[in-house]
């Protein structure tokens, strides 16, 4: 666990490093500090790693920054389709060599699907949206075991509405540091 | 202090039923010509105090609710015999009145109860049933269904349903987080237990044939898991949790195992597990998506939807030979397939396109009656005497249950006060 939240703080100031300087070659110096501050800090008390994870996490939600394909953590599908569509191409990639240099990193890529039709048959499409986005990362350089695979079909809606828009939001795989 | 929380647990249990009720079931749609019946209060053995429960009325709300009966209002009653020979048949005649029910319920010095009831037919001065069922307190609502099913049967055909119970899923909203449950209800709402509590998601619950055990999914544990719960007991157990999906469990009629889908082999396929063994078979072999199998009620076949042909359609495999073969050719949406008891039918969701509605698929020809207006209708299921459907539908309330009558002319709602409902499932007959 302690790895992992490392990964992720140091994810975070890296691409928030980049958004903010656009030079990478700073990144791993802060990333370095960073461990070690939370090292002391676990050790000394429980609650301050909640307060950590609290921040890596708000951290997270200002990366959409065009320029980094790491900061697309969904990918959206077209209706009843799990093909994925060319402009994730360049974030797959991104995520793909992040994994395959990363080899003690995991993700999970949790499948969606939007309300209509059947309850089960969408869990089966959330699957299988999640499936193909894993098949694409193993051939681009990820390990199998890297990528753990989770459907929620239609029951964990990012939107609760009843309408295309909705449902172009909720037709989605998150990819899960 | 042991005896006061003995006391407020009798009182707790004592409460009544209505509190717990929480599916408000109405009639929106019923058939043009209602056959017209009177039920009368029934008569109770003790000089003081009230009959511990209003058969007549548990009778009335029953056969009301059918869509099939015009029931005379308790205040409209000219009189209420519980003999044969106190009915003024000529009264009753100039009302028009076709048929009457009356009864008696009589405490016994055990502290059980006789009930006894008679269906007479006015016209005719002659009676069509009549029964006296000894029982126990706690059986009294059941008795109630168990004579509106005699009832219904007698002057409709069609065996009743009411005495069986129906499983729902509702979704509540605390704060940000989503409380499931999942509950089994009488048909009529009342009687209403939560069998399981979870914030993550529930789905699919599927009756043994028995009406004792529920399979249900489970998301506990951050990943989906097929459990089953003894009703009575609540104990359950996780029959699967393989990585990847497990999920749509269906009871096979013996009670012997269970079809699910599983995509530990890769992708979505389907299962059959012996639930004595836990060893699994694999019925289908594909690389599209296999999902929602269903019994057929000879145990013989498994009907399922696969995307195999481009879009979702309903194929039947024999479990034997494991060759599917597609049923459904109309629309391009056919899924969630339920056998009708008879086995000459399925009902499922269809659509042909934006809207998702509730449909009949009839094996003899193949073609598929669309029961539903939509626009967002799922989880069909029919009632064990194969007369209605229940269902999912979408509302401004978010999710609501509906049942249909087969040949579309009776329409219920089911409500729930507040929040979410779905995923219903009618239970098999109450032995």
């Amino acid at each position: 666990m302690p790895t992992r939240l490392f990964f992720v703080i140091g994810l975070t100031i890296l691409l928030l490093g980049c958004s903010k300087d656009q030079v990478k070659e700073e990144e791993p110096v802060e990333v370095t500090d960073l461990n070690a501050d939370s090292t002391t800090a676990s050790n000394e008390d429980g609650a301050q790693t909640y307060g950590a994870e609290d921040e890596s996490s708000s951290a997270f939600s200002q990366l959409d920054d065009p320029q980094s394909p790491l900061s697309v953590r969904i990918i959206y599908f077209d209706y009843d389709s799990s093909e994925i569509r060319s402009d994730y191409r360049s974030a797959i990639e991104a995520h793909s060599l992040y994994l395959q240099q990363n080899p003690n990193t995991s993700i999970t890529l949790e499948g969606h699907a939007d309300e209509r039709g059947s309850r089960e048959y969408n869990l089966a499409l959330g699957e299988r949206r999640a499936r193909t986005v894993k098949q694409q990362m193993l051939l681009l350089g990820a390990n199998s075991s890297q990528i753990r695979l989770v459907s929620y079909g239609e029951e964990r809606p990012a939107s609760d509405g009843h309408g295309d828009a909705s449902w172009q939001q909720n037709r989605r795989v998150e990819i899960l540091y | 202090m042991k005896n006061f929380i003995r006391l407020f647990l009798i009182c707790f249990l004592l409460l009544p039923f209505k509190s717990y009720a929480v599916l408000d079931i109405k009639i929106t749609q019923g058939i043009e010509e209602p056959i017209p019946i009177a039920i009368a209060i029934f008569g109770w053995s003790q000089a003081s105090g009230v009959a511990p429960i209003d058969m007549s009325q548990i009778i009335t709300a029953n056969l009301t609710r059918s869509g099939r009966f015009n029931v005379m209002d308790v205040q409209d009653l000219p009189q209420s015999p519980t003999e044969f020979d106190a009915i003024s048949f000529g009264d009753w005649r100039k009302l028009g009145m076709e048929n009457i029910v009356i009864g008696n319920l009589v405490l016994t010095e055990s502290g059980n109860y006789n009930v006894s009831f008679r269906l007479i037919d006015i016209y005719r001065k002659k009676q069509i049933a009549g029964f006296r069922i000894p029982t126990k307190p706690n059986l009294l609502r059941r008795v109630a269904h168990q004579i509106s099913d005699i009832v219904f049967e007698k002057l409709t055909g069609i065996e009743g349903a009411f005495n069986t119970r129906v499983a729902y899923i509702t979704v509540k909203k605390d704060n940000t987080k989503k409380i499931h449950a999942l509950h089994i209800a009488d048909a009529d709402g009342h009687n209403a237990k939560i069998l399981v509590e979870s914030p993550e998601p529930l789905l699919s619950p599927s009756w043994s044939y028995d009406g004792g055990k529920i399979a249900y999914v489970s998301f506990e544990g951050k990943n989906s898991s097929v459990f089953i719960q003894d009703i009575l007991t609540g104990n359950r157990t996780r029959v699967s949790k393989f990585e990847g999906i497990n999920s749509s469990p269906n009871w096979s009629p013996d009670g012997s195992h269970l079809a699910l889908t599983l995509s530990k082999d890769g992708n979505t396929e389907i299962y059959i597990m012996n639930l004595t063994t836990k060893s699994l078979k694999r019925i289908t072999k594909h690389d599209g998506i296999d999902t929602e199998p269903t019994w057929s009620p000879d145990g013989q076949k498994l009907a399922f939807t696969s995307d195999r042909s481009g879009s979702p359609q309903i194929y039947e495999v024999s479990i034997k030979s494991g060759k599917p073969k597609r049923l459904s050719f109309e629309g391009i949406y056919n899924t969630r397939p339920r056998y009708a008891p008879d086995g000459k039918s399925i009902t499922l969701v269809h659509s042909t396109g934006n809207t998702y509605h509730i449909a009949v698929l009839n094996l003899n020809n193949g073609y598929i009656t669309v029961l539903t207006d939509g626009p967002l209708d799922e989880s069909p299921s029919y009632a064990p005497n194969g007369s209605m459907v229940i269902y999912a539908t979408t509302g401004r309330r978010g999710g609501q249950l509906a049942a249909i009558s087969v040949d579309g002319r009776i329409k219920q709602r089911l409500g729930l006060h507040q929040g979410d409902v779905r995923e219903p499932s009618w239970g098999p007959f109450l032995k």
